[in-house]
């Protein structure tokens, strides 16, 4: 069988779940370390590097890294690694001293950043060490984006999000707050080296249905109305509020309705219960806060009466799913009507680009999205670059922050006359974690033990306070729990071919039964997964992971390892006699460089 | 310290018709050396209990001295066990079997605790035939007592500092064959795929079963100059036949090409299935086997493999005709008829 590549370090990055499927490939497992040991600030300050607002994504990252945690696999339920992330965050020491600084000496490029949303502050974050000259412009009067304007302050509150924007503002950014740009044209004839347009999707969707015109004055865009909230344009809000829309902006509008007087809020959705965009833990947070939340219903029409708004009328749907698998909504013929003073419609958003001309060689595809180089993040304008929301329309904070690292690197590279497509990658060392006779530098025992919640303040004190933080995070104490529960995943089983002597001494040991010894299959072509079908142990549990194969051994045998179930708890390396079996720690020089 | 073994298992990992997994039979974490063929055999041993789903409580892991008779430690937490005496555990386990023979008897012996100290013992529990599966696991040398030479040691051979083996050796497998042994088997530790079926066999064998188990010590005989290293026995080993074990629940594929297999009903129903690699090979002819043996050690090979296996042989209750019911399960009045019973008895030899 075709052996493992192990000379790059793709395999290894891979095995490390909740790092692989951080956008940004935060280096988890590593600060989990640190918290357990109490160096907080070292652990705030090895986040920082990657995801550039630990405290901010410690409260409202989207946390991809946690349904792909090992933990969930092997156990329920994943590392509570956002809440550790915040407690990084909540717990640090003043930083400010360990910071980059602007070099004195800049190197003569100057760049814009279009919009000031965590894509466009990361770019600033990562080039003006460097030596950049960065503009930032939003037309807005504070940096932040949509982590200001959207997120309310009950989940984010506005210090920890001004603390961790200053840091980079602080390190020389020039920002031009309140000025929309209103011609990408007349700014490239400014002259900059540059250009990195971080605008976000910041259009909302409206819903043509009858009625529309009659109850404008009723009806409010989401986002629209979220940031006059957040910039204290609007403080109140009728009895009567319906939500239209299932995904996390609809959340967001109805909790903070409920604060702004909302007595009687409903969310209604077309989808059903657990097909709904919003995160769960988001459904769950609107649900302990009295807000009813009704499924399977698509609005038909805003009903007047006598000139007067008086609600949504609604028609159940069913969702069928075709055989390609995309949701068809059929009518059941039962109807439903809402009365309500305001409808708040959160139903998408979408990027916007009116003030990009369309004649001056910047190619947008039948989406109306910019075309780009996926690599580099390039657009058809070989000095504009794209990232977060404008690129590929709306995602998270955490993907902008990844786009804003990889961006920076392709502006980097051009502005040094290199095509940003000559990347160079990051380098990475395996390094044994070996202490001594059954001892190992990491806490390699793990046992069941169950997620620890988060504390957090009463729910009938959260829906009176719209600036309150509803939750507390974890203190020092169920900090040090958690970061227990994390089993190391960047400590990995390095297997050296030659040393092995095929005692079967680790296959034995394994608590998960990953090891096998087998005949060689000779074949190199059909896929690992379906060659090994039926011949080791047992078959895969998930399909998250790839096998770890060796080359020949002496018999003749191979070694086969199933990374998917894996411990790291180095039984099979505590039980080799020869050492064939090692746990190494990964570690990569430039994390940044890793996004691909 | 961080050497525990984790309660997490596969999650695919299949359960026994008791609803157990493997993971119900293992012992407590071994603390032999990282390496020791002997873990090895305690592996095979929970699996083999795993897979025949018997009751951890109707088994008794029975041992003598040395790293091997400490193994039943190292599987099945929650059976019955007695480590017994350097060289005793025939006799032990003879007692135990007298008292209760619904008991499945697991004996884990050494080279040194049964062809040295315990030679005697060793050949008259095989001319008992007791029904008891007895393994050896052999290294060739002591190793608790770190690394003398052991009388199974190969002549000529040097153990790790220095000493030859200036004497002939003594074949377990041989010994067992010569004094009627109804099932002989000969396997190396580190392969399972043939371990496991061989104990499973054996386990289901009515009668007594012998396995000479290859088990090389790392630490103390693994050096190039032995014949029981890893690398040695990789090298040299030569198995007859291919054997399968089929439990009674199983159907069985009568359609096997004639010739290459041999089906073995064993007592309580159950089947081996033998492929034989060797076409001469029978396993009823113990004279053959014998001489298989022999010949194979002549051309520095180790035979492995079911070497003999007779189902129809008698074992030691069956041959002292004792009662169905264990000793042990027979209430006192019935053990103990009382003074007049003794006294009428008494009177018939006056
Ligand atoms: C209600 C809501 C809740 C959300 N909650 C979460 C959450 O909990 N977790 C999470 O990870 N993500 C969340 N998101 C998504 C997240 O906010 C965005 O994905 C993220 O902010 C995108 O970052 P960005 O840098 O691409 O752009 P944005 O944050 O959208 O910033 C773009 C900036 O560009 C400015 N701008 C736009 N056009 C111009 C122009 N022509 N001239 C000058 N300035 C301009 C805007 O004013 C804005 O400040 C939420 C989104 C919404 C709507
Ligand atoms: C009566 C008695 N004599 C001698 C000893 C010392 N002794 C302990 S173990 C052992 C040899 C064990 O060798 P073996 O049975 O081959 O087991 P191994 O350790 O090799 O697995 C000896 C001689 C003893 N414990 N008791
Ligand atoms: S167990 Fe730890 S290292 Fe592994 S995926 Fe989860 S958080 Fe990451
Ligand atoms: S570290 Fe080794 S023994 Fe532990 S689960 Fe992974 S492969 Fe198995
Ligand atoms: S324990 Fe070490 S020497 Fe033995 S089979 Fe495993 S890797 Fe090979
Ligand atoms: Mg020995």
């Amino acid at each position: 069988m075709k052996k493992t590549d192990v000379s790059t370090y793709d395999h290894f990055l891979k095995v490390v779940d909740c790092q692989q499927a951080c956008p940004a490939h935060t280096p988890v497992p590593e600060y989990i370390r640190l918290i357990a040991d109490k160096r907080y600030s070292d652990a705030y300050l090895l986040n920082w590097q990657s995801n550039v607002f630990p405290g901010v994504l410690g409260r409202v990252c989207d946390r991809p890294c946690e349904p792909a945690c090992r933990r969930g696999r092997v156990e329920e339920e994943p590392v509570a690694i956002f809440r550790l992330k915040r407690v990084t965050a909540d717990l640090k020491d003043d930083i400010s001293a360990r910071l980059p600084k602007a070099p004195e000496h800049k190197n003569g490029k100057t760049v814009a950043l279009i919009g000031a949303g965590p894509a466009s502050l990361t770019v600033a974050r990562d080039l003006v060490p460097l030596g950049y000259e960065v503009t930032i412009f939003d037309r807005d009067f504070k940096g932040g984006g949509m982590m200001r304007s959207q997120i309310p302050a009950f989940r984010l509150p506005e210090s920890v999000l001004d603390e961790e924007i200053d840091y980079i503002l602080n390190m020389g950014v020039k920002t031009e707050f309140g000025t929309p740009i209103t011609s990408l044209h007349k700014l490239l004839k400014d002259n900059y080296d540059a250009i990195f347009v971080g605008t976000g999707a910041p259009k909302g969707r409206a819903i043509n249905i009858p009625g529309v015109k009659e109850a404008d004055a009723h009806i409010a865009l989401g986002i629209d109305w979220l940031s006059n909230v957040s910039f204290g344009h609007n403080d109140k809000a009728p009895k009567r509020v319906v939500v239209l829309g299932g995904g996390n902006t609809a959340m967001d509008c109805c909790r903070t309705a409920k604060r702004l007087g909302g007595t009687d809020v409903k969310v209604v959705v077309r989808s059903s219960y657990a097909a709904m965009k919003a995160s769960p833990w988001e459904k769950k947070d609107a649900a302990a806060e009295g807000i009813d939340i009704i499924v399977n219903h698509t609005p038909k029409e805003f009903v007047m009466k006598n000139g007067k708004f008086v609600g949504v009328a609604f028609e159940q749907v069913e969702s069928i799913y075709d055989r390609g698998g995309n949701r068809v909504l059929k009518q059941t013929g039962k109807t439903l009507f809402v009365e309500c003073d305001l409808v708040l419609v959160a139903v998408g958003q979408d990027t916007s680009f009116p003030w990009i001309e369309r004649d001056i060689g910047l190619d947008f595809n039948e989406w109306g999205q910019p075309e780009l180089n996926d690599k580099t993040l390039q657009s058809s304008i070989d000095k504009v670059f794209f990232g977060g929301d404008a690129a590929f329309g709306p995602e998270n904070i955490i993907t902008a922050v990844a786009h804003g690292h990889k961006a920076a690197i392709s502006i980097d590279l051009f502005c040094q006359g290199v095509n940003p497509e000559q990347r160079t990658d990051s380098d990475f060392a395996l390094i044994s974690q070996k202490m001594g006779m059954h001892e190992w530098s990491y806490q390699n025992i793990t046992d069941h033990e169950v997620r620890h919640a988060v504390p957090h303040i009463s729910w009938e004190k959260a829906v009176k306070e719209l600036a309150t933080e509803v939750e507390l995070g974890f203190d020092d104490q169920l900090a040090l729990q958690e970061a227990k529960r994390c089993l190391n995943c960047d400590v990995h089983t390095v297997f050296t071919e030659s040393t092995c002597i095929e005692c079967s001494a680790c296959d034995d040991i394994c608590p998960v039964d990953c090891i096998n010894f087998i005949e060689d299959i000779p074949d190199n072509t059909r896929p690992a997964q379906e060659l090994l079908k039926g011949k080791l142990h047992l078959d895969k549990a998930t399909d998250e992971q790839d096998y770890l194969i060796s080359d020949k051994l002496k018999t003749g045998n191979i070694m086969v390892k199933d990374e998917d179930m894996c411990l790291h708890c180095g039984l099979c390396a505590e039980r080799c006699p020869t050492g064939a079996w090692d746990m190494q720690k990964l570690t990569l020089s430039n994390v940044e460089a890793t996004i691909k | 310290m961080s050497f525990a073994k984790s309660k997490f298992h596969h999650k695919n990992l299949p359960v026994n018709d008791l609803g157990l997994t493997y993971r119900d039979y293992e012992g407590a974490i071994s603390t032999l050396c990282a390496g020791c063929g002997h873990d090895s055999i305690s592996a095979a041993i929970v699996h083999a209990c795993a897979e025949l789903s018997i009751e951890p409580h109707k088994i008794a892991k029975m041992s003598g001295i040395g790293c091997s008779s400490k193994a039943p430690n190292y599987f099945l937490n929650n059976s019955h066990g007695f480590n017994t005496v350097h060289g005793r555990m025939p006799s032990v386990t003879t007692g135990a079997n007298l008292a209760n023979k619904d008991l499945t008897y697991l004996a884990m012996s050494g080279d040194g605790d049964s062809a040295s100290i315990g030679l005697g013992q060793f050949a008259h529990v095989v001319r008992r035939q007791l029904n008891m599966v007895y393994m050896v696991a052999n290294n060739g040398v002591y190793g608790l007592t770190k690394g003398q030479l052991a009388a199974t040691s190969d002549r000529g051979v040097k153990n790790k500092i220095g000493d030859t083996s200036l004497f002939n050796d003594i074949d377990l497998c041989v010994m067992a064959l010569q004094l009627g042994a109804s099932f002989v088997a000969r396997c190396f530790s580190g392969d399972k795929n043939q371990l496991i079926p061989i104990i499973k066999a054996a386990i289901a064998h009515q009668g007594f079963a012998f396995i000479d188990i290859i088990s090389p010590c790392v630490t103390f005989n693994n050096h190039p100059g032995s014949t029981r290293s890893y690398d040695y026995v990789q090298e040299h080993v030569t198995a007859r036949a291919v054997t399968d074990f089929v439990p009674i629940k199983e159907e069985i594929n009568h359609e096997v090409p004639e010739g290459k297999f041999e089906d073995v009903c064993l007592h309580d129903g159950s089947i081996m299935r033998i492929h034989k690699l060797d076409a001469n090979y029978d396993t009823t002819d113990r004279f053959k086997a014998l001489q298989d043996v022999e010949r194979h050690k002549a051309k520095g090979e180790i035979l492995t493999g079911l070497l003999h296996l007779d189902p129809t042989a008698q074992h030691y209750h069956e041959l002292n005709n004792t009662t169905d019911t264990p000793l042990n399960q027979i209430k006192q009045d019935l053990l103990c008829p009382g003074e007049r019973v003794l006294s009428t008895i008494n009177d018939s030899f006056r």
